[in-house]
């Protein structure tokens, strides 16, 4: 069972509790874009073994949308943060890289 | 104008716990900076109370405000009040981003009694429902079942639970079943 802490309200979510909505830090393509930028802002993803940067949703508690990092090998939870950046905390990225030390970091 | 009722008509259910229909209640939503200073002058005003803490629930004898998101906020007053109180705050905070609506008639509001209230929603709900993990005077929202609730308790033995009105008929059996006399483990003591 997944649980993950929802930034916002402070609530340790199960995962019946979240919708998962897939990798974070998208920079999103909209009209106007490239055609082969608009299909890698649709279908590339990264998908890596090990860490992930998601997109959750609080969406039967506050409503409000989050990102996690977590190991989708070992299921291990590092850390939950609020949606308002554009990549990843310092701090998160430095707590994985001391677990994971083969971890080649966070890439855009 | 036609008579209001609730979904439950008065719905009433002793097992282990007793389940009834709270009756009508006035809520309204309201959205804004819960940080503002004039957005708890309305609170004040509707409610006489003050803003409550994250997630917290604060009781009074005009009503009751709950912390629904960081952003969001429930006003509990007389149903026949709800009306005024939503173009008192319309009027108050005109020209800001805001949001105010009366909900009464979308949600119903059921209340608990009994030793073993905690126990009956832990059995639907992915929550922890132990006293440390549930205080009495917080609320949760999650799900029960299938469907969105929140809830919170007044006391050791006293829990409020609102739905939304289209599944209060489903909600208020599901938890007349939950509570059946002699169902519960009794693993969950009351504080």
């Amino acid at each position: 069972m997944l649980i993950l802490t929802c930034p916002y309200c402070g609530i340790n979510a199960d995962e019946t509790d979240l919708h998962g909505d897939g990798e974070a830090h998208i920079p999103r393509q909209g009209a106007g874009a490239a055609e082969d930028d608009f299909e890698a802002y649709l279908f590339h993803k990264k998908n890596p073994r090990g860490v992930h940067f998601e997109r959750w949703r609080h969406v039967f508690g506050c409503g409000k949308w989050f990102h996690a990092a977590r190991d989708t090998m070992t299921l291990e939870v590092f850390g939950t943060y609020k949606a308002q950046t554009f990549e990843p905390p310092k701090a998160l990225i430095n707590k994985i890289k001391k677990k994971r030390l083969d971890w080649e970091g966070y890439m855009k | 104008m036609s008579e209001a009722v609730t979904a439950l008509r008065g719905a009433n259910f002793d097992g282990a716990v007793t389940v009834s229909d709270a009756g009508l209640r006035g809520m309204i939503t309201l959205r804004g900076d819960l940080g503002d200073e004039k957005l708890a002058a309305v609170v004040k005003a509707a409610v006489r109370l003050g803003m409550p803490k994250p997630r917290g629930v604060k009781e009074g004898a005009k009503g009751a405000v709950a912390w629904m998101s960081p952003d969001e906020l429930l006003l509990m007053v007389d149903y026949d009040k709800a009306d005024a109180v939503v173009s008192g705050i319309d009027k108050a905070l005109k020209g800001d981003h805001f949001l105010a609506v009366n909900v009464s008639d979308a949600r119903v509001v059921l209340r608990l009694e009994g030793q073993g209230v905690r126990e009956v929603i832990a059995k639907g709900a992915p929550a922890d429902l132990s006293p440390e993990g549930l205080p009495i005077g917080e609320i949760r929202r999650t799900r029960l079942g299938q469907v969105a609730v929140a809830f919170w308790l007044s006391d050791a033995e006293i829990l409020h639970l609102i739905c939304f009105r289209s599944v209060g008929a489903h909600v208020f059996n599901w938890l007349s079943n939950a509570a059946q006399a002699g169902s519960l483990p009794g693993f969950l003591r009351p504080d």
